[in-house]
This record gives structure tokens, C-alpha cells and sequence, in this order.
């Protein structure tokens, strides 16, 4: 409270102070007869003076800035897609750099150079076709070969990945991610949201997975049949607008279950295998230096963006709208430590498209290994598929038979 | 109509004017003058800029010294969005959220088109008022509504609009995923609503009373460039605002009337939502069709203003009047085709990425042409440099640092790094938001005598714009670099490097520390201009009637305000408005109302 106090009182001074600082410049000018449209020489030369000043201030910070912070925090960067892109922002670097600099030069060294001196008049340089088409030409030149060399590379970085690139896909909601690897076959299996239940978070496609889908719609804790009591409950009866508000539920929630026995009625059971066998992985995200991932992205409710700082790769998660991303790690956590000269760096998946008050917070840990670390976490994960962690065998005799020959193939 | 009565008026028996005696209502508040209706604009835009601001510090104290308890902000947020002076992360977003939407649309649109066209177009054309004087009024008010509208949601208790000034759905959908999506964002969409039809009257009357009313010999190659800037945002705006007003629409039917343009598939706060078939894409590509002309839309005018500024005192007609001409026409029209690339990583077709790569670095090029024209200008001229001097030529200084980085962020392949980090703030902060607030600082003290009959104080000015102008830089120049190390816009704090990242972290931590200082060192520069501004009003030295000696007719026109702005007969136009140390004259300008002289060449 003393301190609002002390905040208004000092603003309040201050008002006062330049009030009677103005008072008496007033006076001054008055006494001085200067009148304030017409510049004196004395200012004008003063202030071009620190036209001049500013712009060395300018030039000297730019540089400090650039070697101090221009790529401390970036680092190298950490896939293969990454080394391309940095080496086209260098180069796009220099060339705006050296634009920067010669442009802010000649607006900065012509204001002082060019300040009104008593008896010089002006030259009357309307126009100059020539010169004009010089710098519209250049520009386009330049720009060009901008253009092309991006173009080069952007086709690069959304062409089709290859075969032998692994699936996985990062799924995101308020406010984590959750990694679903491809398994086996390296094929995700298919989704549909209406599938979400609680032991089904990613809403795989599967017999059993539409099933649970449909019970829980019908007797989960608030599904049809709980709202279709409460309604013939006397006191919602007589209650407007909860009465109103549970049928509006209601209607949705038969509309999404008819959809549901409509997806049960055509499921593929072929289908089933490619989802059993995806491994969900929910802390960290584990990938193999020297390996291509062709990843896609989900959302559960609003946009997400994925973005990995040091690969250089970002991709926005879009509900209802698949989209995916490629790249290929080139360091491994262990190498980027060395080259960060930090022993607790880590790489992290951050959201970057703004999806409510946690945003900042919704991240995920990525781990890059060596291919034989690789290989070894695989082999750890083979137990814990989607069907064995979330519908063990007993559950599921049908499809479990259809999962376990892909496993021997 | 009301200008050909004006018209009559004055051919015939111009004392008129003065006989219907005007009462304080009718001559301030409802005025249909278009002197009053931009002073007005300018007032209320003024106010909005300052809220803005003082939003803007609100979140960088949090910025800087995250979790540190602050007064500032008990001060102006209270308990319940700051607890113990730390901000609240849902009232984080929604500064950020509001600081861009008041900044963008109220000060820089509303504040910046608004002010100098309804000022100008009428006095620098030669016409009587604008073609219609009612729709004029009604703008304004519609406009003033909207403020109202705007600042009354930032006192909703659940918070104003929460989702970034762009409102993406489903975020802005969707109350459950945020609290600001409830009441905050029904006001919001309202607000800008109201602010979309305000400026479509106004545009549509800016075009008209540019193509209608311009004065004997006024062609359309003898208009200040300001005129010609101020008519081609007037037809963005008329071309692009309804596009937003459609996205807004089919928004607010999402939000109440459950239909699925925007909403597709969405599980959320564990409801399963039946929406099926929408696409939040949609919404992109419309409000994106508005939005990167919009950029033009704030900027252009603010370039109109400078090149009329530099010519003036620099003692020199603009180089390459008909290029720039076409450089505002080059870069109205390829605004339109440019705005996919705010999109290149939300999962649009990477091919129509590649084609809006191509047009976007196309506008590069008359970019290019304006800046070497003023270079051009300034050379071998005989500068005065009077405090809107400064501001314009601190434009180009900020339009050139500014606009290099466009190019980085117009390249895909580039942009994938650093979309929606802080590097793309520093960008548009400094090519757009500085550039046209100089602009719009410059047109203040340029136009002051014209507006209010008063001179402003010339040292005050200095000083703000040395104290802008630094401060200005020491805000987004370091900013590229807290962008370039990877820290995402619209974070709330950066734990997630202080863990993972360190070093980074700390980088991060001493920009945004200086980076806040600057920002507050800034904000505070402002007071000396609102007092320079307020003070000048009522006591500053009565302004002579041509006071930089410059060429076009707004100067010809008494300092005491009269309807329909000449006493007399309209004056007619003679020659361009750049006639600045013409060789063989006797002075360094002739106004275009002075005809040619024997053997006189036009330029």
C-alpha cells in the first residue's frame, strides 16, 4: 500500500516538475523570441549529431548482440533437415545483415551530412528512371535467388519419407503429449475420437476398443442410461433448464453413440493388428540418432504445435485434421550435452501455439540415443504394446488371435 | 451531398458559414466536421494506445521477473488476477491477448487511418468535408463504441478474451478450454464487430470523397502521397474487413448456435463434443486474408505520412513520385495474395506454402523501391529536422531493420524454426507497430498547428523521440535474439528451459530483463508526449497558418477552423504538391495552388 502510495506521489511530482520545467522554457523562448516551428540551426545540427551517434549505438549493440546471443542459445542444430535450413538462414543472414547495415547507413549518414546549413539550398531531384530500375531490379535479383534456394529446400524438408522412416505419431491435449510408436509393423493404427475411454486415451481403432466405446457411451458413469434416469428423476422433471440442458446431452450423446454402432457394424477386424501392436509412450520420447521419422499429429481439443527447438522442426496439431512432419536426429542427447557444454540438457517437445493458461507448461522430454541404446529400449518396450498394457489377452480372445500371428510373422 | 451545398456555399455567399451558431453537442460531440471527427479518432486512440501500453508493461514486469511479487501489477490487477502481485497465467494471455487486439485495430488502424484520413482527405483534396459527413459521424461513433466494448471486457470475471489477438479456434471456441473464451470473447467478437462496420463506413467514404471531390485540377497524379496512401487503405479495408467479419461471424455461430465451421473431433474438460467436419483451418485462411492486409492497412498510411514529411523538410520533392505511387499500389494488391504464409506450419498444403513464398518475397521489391526513394530524398536536401522530421525518418530506419527480417520469415523453410517465437514478435513489432506509431507520432506533431491552431513544444518532442526511438530498439532488437534461441511467443515464463536448457534460460533471462527496462523507460517517454499534447491544446503558442512551409493546400486554409475549411472559393490546383526548392523560384516551395509561372515546366 505504501508503496502504490509512493508510485502515485512520484508521478504526480513528476507531472509537476515537467509542468514547471516547460513554464519556464516558455519563458525563455518568449523572452528570446523563438517561435516553435522554426528550427534553429543549433538544434538541427545537434540532433543530427545524435542521428549520427545513434546509429554507431545501433551498429555497435547489433554487433555485441550477434556474437554474445546470436547462436548461444540455438546450439547447432540437431537433425539432419536442421543443418540445411541453418545454413540457408546464414546465408539469408548475410545477406539482410549487409542490407541493415548500408541502408541504415545512408538514412543516418544523409541526415547528418544533409542537416540545413545557412545558404545551401536543396537540389531539385524529382526522379531518375534509371537508378529507380536499378534498385527494383537488384532487389528482384536478390530475391530470387532467395526465393529459389528456399523453395530447394522447403521441397526437401515436405517430400514423402521414405520406407524405411519410423511412425510415430505425438498426440496432444491440454497440456501434454503422449508419443504413440508405430510397433512392429511400423503401421499406426487407425483412430476415431468417439473411441476415447479412459483405457483408451489415444482412441485406437479396435474390436474390443469400440465395444468398450459403446458401453461406456451407454452405462459409463455419464453415459445415456444415467442421463435417461436422471431426466425421469421428479426433481429435474420440474427443473427448466437442467431438464433442458440433460436432454441437449442426451440427444448428442445418442447421436455419437448411433455413430458408434454404425463404425461397429463396418469395422475392418483386419484393422485391428496395426493398433494392438503401437507402443504408447507417455514421459519421454525416445529416437535414434541417424533415423528418419515421419511423424504425425493429433490433438484432442484445441491447436497444439509441436516444436523441437534444436531439430529445427515444428508442425502444428490440428483437431480434426491430421498433419505430420519429418526429420532425421543427427546428435544424440549425450552429444548435444558435450557440444552444449552442459551435462543436464535435455531436449524437450514444447507446445507452441497458444491452448490455454498451462501452455507454457505443456512439454515433454525427448531422449535421442545411439542406434544400439536404440535397439535395446526397443526391445524393452516389445511387452508393452497397447493390447498388453490396456486389454490384456483374456479380454479380447478374437482379435487377440488376429495380433499375435503379425507377431509371428 | 452535403459538399456540393458546401460548394454553393461558398461560390455564392460564403459568410454563411458563420451564421448557424453551433452548440457544444453538435460542434464536439456528434460533430459531422471532419476536422472534429479526427481529433476525435485521435483522442479515443490515444486513450486505447495508452491502455494497450500499460497492459503491455503488466506482462513483461511478469516477463522479466517471473513469480516476483510486483505492486505495478496488485496495483492494476487486484487480487484476483494477481494474487500477491504474480500474475495470473490465464490473465497473462489475456494481456497479451488484448494489448495486440487494442494495439492492431484501435490504436494503429482506428487511431492511425482514422486521424489523418477524415484530417486530411478533405484539406489536402480541397474539398469542402467528406462526401458524407453523417456516415463520418457515425464511424466514429461506432468506433468509440467498440472501445467501450473492448475495455469493458478486460472487467469481465472471467476474464477478457484469452486466445492471442488472432482468436484461433477451437481455443476461442470453446469456454471450457479456457476461462477468457466465455464472456470475455462474446464482447470481444462484438467489439470488433461494431469496430468492422465503423471502418468499412469510413473507408467507403474515404474512397468516395477521393474519387469525387477533389478540387479543380486536382488529378489523381497531383495528390500528395498521403492521399494516395490513405485511398488505397481505404480499399484494402473495404476488401478485406468484411472477410473478418465473416470468420467472426461463423465464429460466434460456433460458439452459440452449435454449428461445426470451425470445430471438428473434439474431446474437451472430458466432454465429447459431436461437432464433426469442421476445419479451425477455415478460420486461418479468413482471418489471415484480413490480417496480413491489415499490416498494410496500418502501415501504408503511416508511410503516406512520412513521405509527405520528408518532402516537406527535407526542402525536396519525393524522388520518384510516380514510382512511389506504384510501390503503394504494388504492395496493396500483393498483400491480398500473401497470406498463407502465417500458415506454412499449421498443416496447409506445403505447395500452396511454396506459391505464397513466391508472392510474399515478391513484395520485397517495392518495399525496396520506397526505401531507396526516401534515401534518395534525404540526399542533397537541406533537412530541417523538426520532431516529426525525426519520427519519419526514424520510420524508415524501423520499416528497413524491420523488413529485412521479413524476408527470413516470408521463406518456409526458414520460418518452420522460428514461427511463433519471439523472433517473429521482434519482426512485426518493429516493421509494423513501430513504424506506424513514428508515422503516426510524426503526423501528431506534423499536423498539430493544423488540428488544433497551437504549436507543440519542439524540446518536448525531441526528447520523446529520442527516449521512443532507443527505447523502441532496446525493446525489439534483443528480442530477435531471445526468438533466434528458440523461446516461444505467449509463454507465460521459461521453466521449461531454466530445466532443461539452462544456459539458454539465462540467455533468455537477461535479454527479457533489459528488454522490460527499455520497454518501461519507453512507456514512460509517452508521458512527455501526452503532456506536450495536452499542454499544447490549451496553452501551447498560437500557430502561424503555413507553419513548415509546405506545399499542400491543408495549409492554404485559415487556422481557425471553419465549415467547409476555405472562407472562400475552393482553391484550384496548379501543379504537384512537391515543388520544394524548385530552381528559378523565388522560395524553397510554391503551394499548389500557385499556377505555373511564364515557361514554368511542370515537374
Amino acid at each position: 500500500m505504501e508503496n502504490k502510495l509512493i508510485i502515485l506521489i512520484v508521478i504526480i511530482l513528476g507531472a509537476i516538475a515537467i509542468a514547471q520545467l516547460v513554464r519556464v522554457y516558455e519563458i525563455s523562448a518568449k523572452l528570446r523570441k523563438n517561435e516553435e516551428h522554426e528550427i534553429s540551426n543549433r538544434d538541427n545540427r545537434l540532433n543530427a549529431k545524435l542521428m549520427l551517434g545513434f546509429m554507431v549505438a545501433l551498429f555497435i549493440s547489433f554487433i555485441y548482440l550477434m556474437t554474445e546471443y546470436g547462436w548461444t542459445g540455438r546450439g547447432v542444430a540437431a537433425s539432419v533437415e536442421g543443418k540445411e535450413t541453418d545454413f540457408l538462414l546464414n546465408l539469408n543472414f548475410v545477406i539482410i545483415i549487409m542490407i541493415f547495415f548500408l541502408t541504415n547507413f545512408l538514412l543516418f549518414f544523409f541526415t547528418y551530412k544533409y542537416v540545413r546549413k545557412p545558404g545551401v539550398k536543396a537540389f531539385y531531384y524529382p526522379h531518375n528512371n534509371k537508378l529507380e530500375m536499378i534498385w527494383t531490379v537488384v532487389p528482384a535479383i536478390v530475391l530470387a535467388v532467395i526465393i529459389i534456394l528456399g523453395l530447394q529446400t522447403w521441397n526437401d524438408l515436405v517430400a514423402p519419407t521414405g520406407k524405411e522412416a519410423i511412425r510415430v505419431e505425438l498426440f496432444s491435449k491440454q497440456f501434454d503429449w503422449t508419443a504413440r510408436y508405430a510397433g512392429q509393423d511400423n503401421t499406426l493404427g487407425k483412430y476415431d475420437y468417439k473411441l476415447t475411454t479412459d483405457n483408451n486415451e489415444l482412441a485406437l481403432l479396435t474390436s474390443n476398443t469400440i465395444d468398450s466405446a459403446l458401453n461406456n457411451m451407454m452405462n459409463g458413469s455419464n453415459g445415456i442410461s444415467r442421463i435417461q434416469k436422471l431426466l425421469n428423476n421428479r426433481d429435474t422433471i420440474f427443473n427448466d433448464s437442467t431438464s433442458n440442458a440433460l436432454r441437449t446431452e442426451l440427444s448428442r450423446k445418442e447421436r455419437l453413440y448411433r455413430l458408434l454402432a454404425q463404425m461397429k457394424a463396418n469395422h475392418n477386424k483386419k484393422l485391428d493388428a496395426s493398433a494392438w501392436d503401437d507402443i504408447i509412450q507417455k514421459d519421454t520420447l525416445v529416437l535414434c540418432k541417424g533415423q528418419e521419422y515421419e511423424i504425425s499429429l493429433r490433438a484432442k481439443d484445441v491447436i497444439h504445435s509441436a516444436f523441437f527447438v534444436q531439430m529445427r522442426a515444428q508442425m502444428n496439431a490440428v483437431p480434426g485434421m491430421p498433419t505430420r512432419m519429418k526429420f532425421t536426429p543427427s546428435m544424440t542427447t549425450e552429444e548435444m550435452r558435450k557440444s552444449k557444454n552442459n551435462p543436464s540438457f535435455n531436449y524437450t517437445l514444447m507446445c507452441n501455439k497458444i491452448c490455454g493458461g498451462a501452455h507454457y507448461k505443456m512439454k515433454m522430454i525427448v531422449v535421442v540415443k545411439d542406434k544400439a541404446a536404440y535397439k535395446a529400449w526397443v526391445a524393452s518396450k516389445k511387452k508393452e504394446t497397447f493390447k498388453d498394457k490396456y486389454f490384456p489377452a483374456p479380454a479380447a480372445p478374437v482379435a487377440a488371435v488376429v495380433a499375435d500371428t503379425t507377431m509371428t510373422n | 451531398m452535403a459538399s456540393v451545398a458546401h460548394e454553393g456555399h461558398g461560390h455564392d455567399h460564403h459568410g454563411d458559414h458563420h451564421h448557424h451558431e453551433e452548440n457544444f453537442i453538435s460542434k464536439y460531440i456528434f460533430s459531422q466536421d471532419h476536422k472534429m471527427i479526427g481529433k476525435q479518432f485521435l483522442m479515443t486512440a490515444v486513450f486505447m494506445g495508452l491502455v494497450a501500453m500499460i497492459l503491455s508493461i503488466l506482462f513483461r514486469i511478469q516477463l522479466a521477473w517471473p513469480g516476483e511479487s510486483s505492486d505495478f501489477l496488485s496495483f492494476f490487477l487486484g487480487e484476483k488476477w494477481a494474487p500477491n502481485g504474480v500474475l495470473k497465467e490465464d490473465m497473462y494471455l489475456g494481456l497479451v491477448t488484448i494489448h495486440g487486439t487494442i494495439m492492431v485495430f484501435f490504436l494503429l488502424t482506428g487511431g492511425l487511418s482514422g486521424t489523418f484520413s477524415n484530417l486530411l482527405i478533405p484539406l489536402q483534396l480541397g474539398a469542402r468535408d467528406m462526401a458524407s459527413g453523417f456516415l463520418n459521424m457515425l464511424s466514429y461513433w461506432f468506433f468509440f463504441l467498440s472501445s467501450l466494448l473492448m475495455l469493458v471486457s478486460l472487467f469481465v470475471e472471467s476474464g477478457p478474451a484469452m486466445a492471442g489477438w488472432t482468436i484461433y479456434p477451437p481455443l476461442s471456441a470453446l469456454p471450457q478450454a479456457v476461462s477468457g473464451s466465455g464472456l470475455g470473447m462474446t464482447l470481444w467478437l462484438f467489439s470488433m464487430t461494431i469496430f468492422i462496420a465503423s471502418s468499412l463506413i469510413g473507408s467507403l467514404n474515404y474512397i468516395v470523397t477521393v474519387i469525387n471531390l477533389r478540387t479543380q485540377g486536382m488529378s489523381m497524379t497531383r495528390m500528395p502521397l498521403t492521399i494516395w496512401a490513405f485511398f488505397v487503405t481505404a480499399i484494402l479495408g473495404v476488401l478485406s474487413f468484411p472477410v473478418l467479419l465473416s470468420a467472426a461471424l461463423l465464429l460466434v455461430m460456433d460458439r452459440l448456435a452449435g454449428t461445426s465451421f470451425y470445430l471438428s473431433d473434439i474431446i474437451v474438460g472430458g466432454e465429447m463434443l459431436a461437432n464433426h467436419g469442421g476445419s479451425p483451418l477455415l478460420y486461418q485462411h479468413l482471418f489471415w486474408f484480413l490480417g496480413h492486409p491489415e499490416v498494410y492497412i496500418v502501415l501504408l498510411p503511416a508511410l503516406g505520412l512520412s513521405s509527405e514529411i520528408i518532402a516537406t523538410n527535407a526542402r525536396k520533392p519525393i524522388f520518384g513520385y510516380k514510382a512511389m505511387i506504384g510501390s503503394i499500389l504494388a504492395i496493396g494488391f500483393l498483400s491480398f495474395i500473401v497470406w498463407g504464409h502465417h500458415m506454412f506450419v499449421t498443416g496447409m498444403n506445403p505447395f500452396l506454402g511454396s506459391v505464397f513464398v513466391f508472392t510474399t518475397l515478391l513484395i520485397a521489391i517495392p518495399s525496396a523501391v520506397k526505401v531507396f526513394n526516401y534515401l534518395t530524398t534525404l540526399w542533397k536536401g537541406s533537412l530541417v529536422l523538426t520532431p516529426a522530421m525525426l519520427f519519419a525518418i526514424g520510420l524508415v530506419s524501423t520499416f528497413i531493420t524491420g523488413g529485412v527480417t521479413g524476408i527470413i520469415l516470408a521463406d518456409s523453410a526458414l520460418d518452420i524454426a522460428l514461427h511463433d517465437t519471439y523472433f517473429v514478435v521482434a519482426h512485426f513489432h518493429i516493421v509494423m507497430g513501430m513504424s506506424a506509431v513514428f508515422g503516426m507520432f510524426g503526423g501528431v506533431y506534423h499536423w498539430f498547428p493544423k488540428m488544433f491552431g497551437k504549436m507543440m513544444n519542439t524540446r518536448l518532442g525531441y526528447a520523446h523521440f529520442w527516449i521512443t526511438l532507443v527505447g523502441a530498439y532496446g525493446v525489439f532488437f534483443p528480442m530477435h535474439f531471445v526468438g533466434l534461441a528458440g523461446a516461444p511467443r505467449r509463454y507465460y515464463d521459461y521453466t521449461v528451459f531454466t530445466d532443461n536448457d539452462l544456459p539458454t534460460a539465462d540467455m533468455m533471462m537477461d535479454l527479457n530483463v533489459i528488454i522490460t527496462i527499455f520497454a518501461i523507460v519507453a512507456a514512460l517517454g509517452q508521458l512527455i508526449f501526452l503532456f506536450n499534447f495536452f499542454y499544447s491544446i490549451f496553452r501551447g503558442p498560437k500557430a502561424p497558418q503555413n507553419p513548415w512551409n509546405a506545399n499542400s493546400l491543408e495549409w492554404t486554409t485559415p487556422v481557425e477552423h471553419v465549415h467547409g475549411n476555405w472562407p472562400g472559393a475552393l482553391p484550384v490546383v496548379h501543379r504537384w504538391p512537391y515543388d520544394y526548392s524548385k530552381p528559378g523560384a523565388d522560395t524553397d516551395f510554391i503551394p499548389q495552388d500557385v499556377p505555373l509561372a511564364e515557361g514554368e515546366e511542370e515537374h
